[in-house]
């Protein structure tokens, strides 16, 4: 199968394109070209980086090495060669061959992607002997190895495993055992990484990368997130709406790119935020705040204090299952806690929502992760803005509308937005309307639930540096509640570091982010990948040398 | 209009008529509702289009007069059973706790029984009025409304922007009319349009039986249960009221689809 | 205690409690008249003494809640009370019909069940071209024709028009098995088209379900075939959904068996029922009403355990 010449690619794409149909509301469906001519070529044990945001098409690209199109997507146009053969003339019976068996295929999610009625083991193995390649025991053999070489606990135990009886991690890891098993010459990763916490990421990144170093396999890396790519890749593919910005090695993309887009998508996340120092009298104390959710004999959160000061920003930073989100649903009233006060410009807040004042509610105001569940899809933007006016200041009509404007400009959107649908706006501008409507309130806090976390880098970029504009301007504070280090780094004055429903680490950021550290808060801040070949290896490596220090 | 299916247009066509027919059915009539005025059995002529039925009154006036009052026993159950259920399903959804349980369990306890069985129970010892026949289908019927508002409802009111409503402090008539009601408005239209027919169904069936609409007074099932000797002789009197029934339904159907349907693509389309 | 077992013991608890409150409704509903009960049964022109005596042996000179109990005591131990209309048993009246009742449902069953399925199947791996269209326009049809309308047209076509079968259903014990069979054909077509409809559109539904999960095109990207991947990936899956459509709809069955019945003129629970209900006849209606309602929470109830069993998760906890 690999008997060609090195030199001679493994994979070669030649003016691929890829089409999928839309279905506008009240028209007729068409298609679309999503895709639009693409070339490349992969060498045999080489890994090449797909990088770009979403609707950039990489995904696309990456199955297409497949000869497969996900729901209505199609190949128009082009040719996909493998080993020698161009796939998207060959038969079925052929297409059948190459999936499983030459190239394979690693999903996001894991946990979708595996059978919860099956054992881990048997959906491991179950290409490589159908496809012929091992018989059932070699197969065993090889995903037992593979578990071991990926780092699972119990390698010989955990394929007699269901789906749902290990991590979420640890299924990434048995998802590219599956890809791995049957010793292809080709693995399409598509996001294996993205969503998995920051400190889980590292490990499972590590542990791909090496097994495509000792299995000498080549890769299609697929992901969003450049400084991830550097890790793995020789060569890095930009992509942007369908077509290629710029094709390089690695080293070249990160530290000579060409294009602006590129250059634009390195140097993301570099904003610079000087913290401010703390005042006398803070704006929102918690006090030994501990809560549970009903039902439950489990507390979420566990004796939580944290200030914040006026016009400042304190960034709540924590993986999944902190209790960062909680502790927000705790000071906005949703969830009363079972112990603790919350004290709001200079007086305690009633710890119902239902029993809060109008002046409490107004003041203190919320913006979401997904801006598009968090507008009503049948009211106008105008509608969505002016509602808070009308209903605490009782504005109406010109005046209103006045309002409605200045606030459009001041998110930087400008005329002609009003009389629009949630669904008629991107992603970002989505966002910047959820902004103006916890503006409208004049509060004095607001509070921002992983508001850039679903946007694309340079999306979350604008909407970070709008922000701290803003916060300039009304003198707002903003509670920050994130997972991502990068964002607290941009705009956080004090920060603190959550784990398992407790402040582990508390204080202004740059003693927050200065050693020495806490063991959690090392372990979080080194999870964080850097724009910065070979970073993966040294991280790896201190860790090595530190636990066999200990 | 132009972007209507054609599968919807005949299905509008034909409700519309349906309901016309119940609306002027003294006008369309040829002849009057209990009026004797042939032989038992009569086949269809040019006097009687659709011949006459087993006690010799034309069968097209019946059938126009059956309509008229199944559609009205149909239309006034359906909108009962809506305007509870719905009211009901969304008071539930959005309070929450032990209002939603407390409702949720009686209309689990009330499924528990098949509508069909509950009404034969409540009849033996009823009046089988018009008022007690609406009422009795309304109210049975309002269970299954009630599950489906609760469940859309539901899903809504966990949306971020419902929370939103409730953290800028807006009373419940807010959050229901305005965040939560017109989000819900399209799947509960096209299950009113399914409610209907199983109203439809429901009273014929109950007639059928002897125990719904009474005669003289005429009615779908009714007019099969007067009729139902004559399949025996090879006489289809009781078989138009079945196609009646069928027409209606369907065009219903079609309409109901095409409702749900055009929802679906507002929510699942690419780009 | 296996967290499985101690969850189907909270099911059947539940089921127990349901069929509980369901009697208590079945009672009181047949006792929420406003006026006189027996001045109802017996209407207007009824002498003062055969009211007294239909009083007395309805026992309403008792409190509502001792009625309760005394019948719910009575039903529990197999006395299911006296007809009011001819004074006999209602337990031995009903013994035979509800043999006869649940013949006509299990036929109707045996071949409703596969038959809908390999179409649920059909539909599915069709979709959207013309076997399921052809299949959904037949499903609209006969889900919009009620059940009585479907038995005279079948009657009038069939016995009348081709002669085949009879248009009646009457059948007793000297006949042979063969000759109930050819009795119960009509109605056990009747019984067929109506829950098939409903069993295949959720069989569709459940299938296409497991078919647009990640884990088909897992298989897919092995490069699987389509019917390896039903046979290995979705069919386990869809195993537990299609069980719960077979059960939900032979509860159906089980309402739609009383008017067909009635149309057959067959001798089963359901006619009984219907025809007690025109009589007024309280006990007979609680009695039948309870036993109908039993089957379908009985049917509902096998439902959710089957579900609950084919559950991995619930399977194999962690």
């Amino acid at each position: 199968m690999s008997e060609a010449p090195s030199d001679t690619p493994l994979l070669k794409v030649r003016g691929l394109k890829i089409g999928a149909t839309v279905y506008p509301t009240g028209e007729r469906p068409r298609p679309i070209e999503i895709v639009h001519g693409i070339d490349f070529d992969l060498a045999p044990g080489k890994v090449l980086g797909l990088i770009g945001e979403s609707g950039a098409g990489k995904s696309t690209i990456g199955l297409a090495a497949m000869a497969y199109g996900r729901g209505g997507v199609e190949i128009t146009g082009g040719e996909v060669t493998v080993n020698g053969r161009d796939i998207l003339k060959s038969g079925l019976r052929d297409v059948r061959k190459l999936r499983g068996g030459e190239v394979t295929y690693v999903s996001q999610s894991a946990a979708a992607s595996f059978n919860p009625a099956k054992r881990i083991m048997e959906q491991v193995t179950e290409a490589a002997i159908f496809q012929n390649k091992f018989s059932k025991k070699e197969a065993e053999e090889r995903a037992v190895d593979l578990f071991r070489k990926l780092g699972l606990p119990d390698p010989e135990n955990i394929g007699s495993r269901y789906p749902h009886q290990v991590s979420g991690g640890q299924l990434q890891r048995c998802m590219t055992a599956l890809a791995l098993c049957p010793q292809p010459d080709l693995v399409v990763f598509d996001e294996p990484t993205t969503a998995l916490d920051v400190t889980t990421q590292i490990d499972v990144l590590a542990a791909i990368k090496e097994a495509i170093r000792d299995t000498g396999v080549a890769a299609l890396y697929i992901t969003h997130d450049l400084a991830v790519v550097a890790q793995v890749s020789d060569h890095i593919m930009v992509l942007q709406q369908g077509t290629m910005v710029e094709y390089g090695t690695t080293d070249q993309i990160i530290n000579d790119p060409q294009e602006e887009y590129t250059q634009a998508l390195v140097s993301v996340r570099s904003i610079k935020h000087i913290e401010k120092e703390p005042t006398d009298t803070p704006l929102l104390r918690v006090e030994n705040i501990t809560a549970r959710y009903r039902g439950t004999d489990f507390d979420v959160l566990k004796g939580i204090n944290v200030e914040l000061h006026p016009g400042q920003t304190l960034a709540i930073v924590g993986e999944s299952g902190s209790g960062k989100s909680t502790l927000a649903r705790v000071i906005t009233g949703l969830l009363p806690p079972s112990d603790g006060t919350i004290t709001f410009d200079g007086r305690t807040l009633s710890p119902d929502l239902s029993t809060r004042s109008l002046e409490d509610l107004r003041e203190l105001q919320m913006i979401y992760q997904m801006a598009d569940t968090a507008m009503n899809p049948r009211q106008t933007v105008g509608t969505i803005i002016g509602r808070p006016l009308e209903f605490y200041f009782g504005l109406r009509g010109k005046a209103k509308q006045t309002r409605i404007q200045e606030l459009l400009d001041e998110i930087e959107l400008g005329e002609g937005f009003q009389d629009r649908y949630p669904a008629e706006l991107s992603g970002g501008q989505k966002q910047r309307v959820c902004i103006a409507r916890a503006l409208a309130a004049k509060p004095k806090l607001i509070i921002c639930d992983e508001v850039t976390s679903a946007l694309d880098p340079l999306v979350a970029d604008g909407i970070l540096k709008l922000l701290l504009k803003l916060q300039k301007i009304e003198d707002v504070s903003f509670l920050f509640i994130t997972h991502d280090l990068a964002t607290v780094k941009a705009i956080a004055d004090s920060i603190a570091v959550m784990f398992q429903g407790e402040v582990v680490r508390y204080g202004p950021k740059s003693q927050v982010l200065s050693p020495p550290f806490d063991a959690y808060t090392d372990l979080l801040l080194s999870s964080v990948p850097e724009m910065k070949i070979g970073w993966l290896e040294e991280v790896i490596e201190h860790r090595r040398m530190e636990s066999a220090g200990n | 209009m132009k972007n209507i299916p054609l599968a919807a247009l005949i299905g509008l066509f034909f409700t519309g008529l349906f309901f016309l027919m119940a609306l002027f059915a003294p006008l369309i009539a040829p002849y009057g509702m209990a009026e004797v005025v042939g032989d038992v059995w009569e086949p269809s002529s040019s006097e009687f289009l659709l011949g006459t039925d087993s006690i010799g009154r034309d069968l097209l006036t019946r059938l126009i007069y059956g309509g008229r009052t199944t559609i009205f026993i149909a239309t006034m159950a359906t909108l009962l059973s809506f305007t509870l259920g719905s009211i009901l399903g969304f008071f539930a959804a959005v309070s929450g706790g032990w209002v939603d349980q407390a409702i949720s369990r009686f209309v689990d306890l009330i499924m528990s029984i098949p509508s069909l069985i509950f009404a034969l129970v409540v009849l033996s010892v009823m009046p089988t009025t018009t008022t007690i026949l609406i009422l009795l289908m309304g109210l049975l019927d309002s269970t299954r409304v009630y599950r489906l508002a609760r469940a859309v409802a539901v899903d809504i009111t966990v949306m971020d922007y419902v929370e939103a409503a409730r953290l800028r402090g807006e009373k419940i008539g807010w959050i229901i009319f305005r965040e939560t009601l017109p989000n819900a408005l399209s799947p509960l239209v096209a299950e009113m349009g399914l409610r209907f027919i199983f109203a439809v169904l429901f009273i014929s069936t109950l007639s059928f039986l002897g125990l719904g609409v009474q005669p003289p007074m005429a009615d779908w099932g009714g007019i099969v249960k007067e009729n139902k000797e004559g399949i025996n002789y090879g006489i289809q009197a009781a078989l138009y009221p079945a196609y009646a029934i069928a027409i209606l339904c369907i065009s219903i159907n079609l309409v109901a689809d095409w409702i749900l349907h055009r929802t679906t693509s507002l929510k699942g389309g690419r780009g | 205690m296996h967290p499985i077992l101690k969850l189907i013991a909270q099911r059947v608890a539940l089921g127990l409690m349901l069929l509980f409150a369901a009697s208590i409704l079945i009672f009181g509903g047949t006792m929420m008249l406003p006026g006189d009960v027996a001045q109802q049964i017996l209407g207007q022109s009824a002498t003062p003494q055969s009211l007294a005596n239909l009083r007395e042996s309805l026992g309403l000179n008792e409190p509502a809640i001792s009625r309760y109990f005394s019948w719910l005591g009575g039903f529990l131990q197999g006395d299911l009370g006296t007809a009011l209309t001819n004074g006999r048993d209602i337990g031995e009246s009903i013994s035979g019909r509800l043999g006869n009742t649940l013949f006509l449902a299990f036929w109707a069953a045996v071949i409703s069940v596969p038959l809908a399925i390999f179409l649920g199947l059909l539909a599915v791996r069709y979709k959207d071209r013309i076997p399921d269209k052809l299949i959904s326009a037949v499903t609209l049809t006969t889900i919009s024709i009620p059940e009585f309308m479907i038995g005279y047209v079948l009657i009038y076509w069939i016995s009348i028009k081709l002669g085949w079968f009879s248009s009646v259903a009457i059948i007793n014990d000297s006949m042979t098995l063969g000759q109930k069979l050819n009795a119960i054909a009509i109605p056990v077509m009747v019984l067929t088209l109506v829950v098939l409809a409903h069993m295949m559109r959720m069989t569709r539904a459940a299938i296409l379900n497991v078919m647009q999960s990640a884990y088909i095109e897992t298989a897919e990207l092995k490069g699987m075939g389509m019917l390896k991947i039903i046979r290995k990936h979705a069919f386990p899956n869809a195993i537990a959904p299609i069980v719960n459509v077979v059960m939900l709809n032979l509860a159906y069955l089980v309402v739609g068996v009383v008017v067909v019945e009635v149309v057959f003129a067959y001798p089963g629970m359901g006619q009984y029922l219907v025809d007690h209900v025109a009589k007024r006849d309280v006990p007979v209606v609680q009695a039948c009403g309870l036993i109908f309602a039993a089957v379908y929470i009985g049917l509902n109830l096998i439902a959710d355990i089957v579900s609950i069993l084919a559950n991995p998760r619930l399977r194999h906890p962690k």
